[in-house]
């Protein structure tokens, strides 16, 4: 079956026909409209993602008194630096140590701190993700790069109920100088899941 | 969940990878909240999609199923209009439980549990949406952190109410959830509903 609107280039595949049906549907009935839909796109495109997280995290690392706000009540610590909104209701930070590494999933969907993060990457809603994490956290680690040596605990946060959490991880040692701008410029999506180190 | 396969992770992705994925995201914005669907409804719309299309399919095929499903039920439109655009529009399958088959429960908006306290989590089957992982159900576990009390969400789901209960962050020991397979020195950090606890 091929496309007969003439915009696409391409024939629409069976979902994009569906959720052109839907969202056609729904603009005409009154439900949606285009408006609310454009800027709801533009927000999470554009304004919130991982780098409002690494705002946080350098702000933690230069600032003692910061990094106590924000292990106490994330929600309040990064509200002050203008964070917030669905998915952020409660913020719950975990610190990485040398001796404890905490890692992030949901394994019964994809619940993930979007005032911080954004939204979730593809492989954090895979099922091989969210089944793997919490029956064998070390190799699945391991496998994605981040070795976590054996007399380091491991922490998995499954975020079931209301809470979001965000990983705090270790700094660097090779940032010795850096300015707080530097120093989120080092931290990724991923540390802050705590799948990767920055 | 088991048995899947790698994670790969593409490092480059862009929040959405599609044109309609953007799109849906914000129909579904706009749409569950013109239609007062609460999360939990939009939750267990997505798990009675049919297993087989829930496992092909992309996470935002998973919401266009899912809003499509939760108003055709509310009668806000019909499969009919969606066919006859779509050509075909696989929905999800009707609840298996109604609003009278969540449990009666007793909430309190203030917590029996204290941090470090040892709970059971209870071994209940329930054919509805619920918050209460599978591999926790029967195992033992340590209150590691007191929650405000939130929405039950077999409650918001099935019967479209608000009524509060504590949560909990409850601390499981890799050894007590998967025996002998258990990687050493781990521990799963769960978080659950007061209702799902007894107390050990």
């Amino acid at each position: 079956m091929s496309d007969e609107h003439g915009h696409h280039p391409q024939p629409l595949s069976d979902v994009e026909r569906r959720a052109r049906a839907l969202e056609e549907l729904l603009t005409e009935k009154g439900i949606v409209n285009g408006e609310f839909i454009d800027w709801m796109v533009e927000a999470y495109a554009e304004d919130v993602g991982p780098m409002n997280g690494a705002k946080v995290v350098a702000r933690a690392w230069v600032d003692p008194g910061y990094k106590e706000r924000l292990l106490s009540d994330g929600t309040a610590a990064i509200a002050e630096l203008g964070f917030g909104g669905p998915e952020g209701d409660h913020i719950v930070a975990v610190e990485n140590t040398p001796d404890v590494h905490n890692v992030v999933v949901c394994t019964l969907c994809s619940c993930y701190p979007w005032p911080v993060l954004g939204l979730p990457p593809t492989w954090y809603k895979s099922p091989p993700y969210r089944s793997r994490m919490v029956r064998e956290p070390r190799a699945l680690l391991a496998e994605m790069g981040c070795d976590v040596p054996e007399d380091a605990e491991i922490r998995v946060w499954d975020s079931s109920a209301e809470a979001r959490y965000l990983v705090l991880p270790e700094r660097p040692a090779r940032s010795d100088g850096a300015t707080e701008e530097e120093l989120a410029a080092l931290v990724g999506r991923d540390a802050m899941i705590g799948v990767a180190r920055p | 969940m088991e048995g899947f396969g790698s994670v790969e992770v593409d490092a480059g992705e862009p929040a959405f990878r599609h044109a309609w994925e953007a799109r849906m995201f914000g129909i579904a914005g706009g749409a569950l909240a013109s239609g007062g669907f609460n999360t939990p409804m939009f939750r267990h719309a997505i798990e009675r999609m049919d297993p087989g299309h829930y496992l092909t399919s992309s996470y935002y095929e998973h919401w266009l199923t899912a809003v499509a499903t939760l108003l055709v039920e509310a009668g806000t439109i019909s499969p009919d209009e969606l066919d006859a655009r779509a050509g075909g529009f696989p929905l999800s399958h009707p609840a298996a439980v109604g609003a009278g088959d969540v449990d009666a429960v007793t909430p309190s908006e203030t917590p029996r549990y204290a941090v470090g306290d040892a709970v059971r989590v209870r071994d209940v089957q329930f054919a509805g949406h619920t918050r209460c992982p599978r591999y926790v159900r029967g195992r033992r576990g340590v209150i590691a952190r007191v929650d405000p009390a939130a929405p039950i969400p077999e409650v918001e789901a099935h019967r479209r109410e608000r009524m509060l209960d504590p949560s909990y962050s409850v601390r499981f020991d890799a050894a007590e959830l998967w025996s002998g397979a258990a990687e050493p020195n781990s521990s799963m950090l769960v978080d659950l509903y007061e209702q799902y606890l007894d107390r050990v």
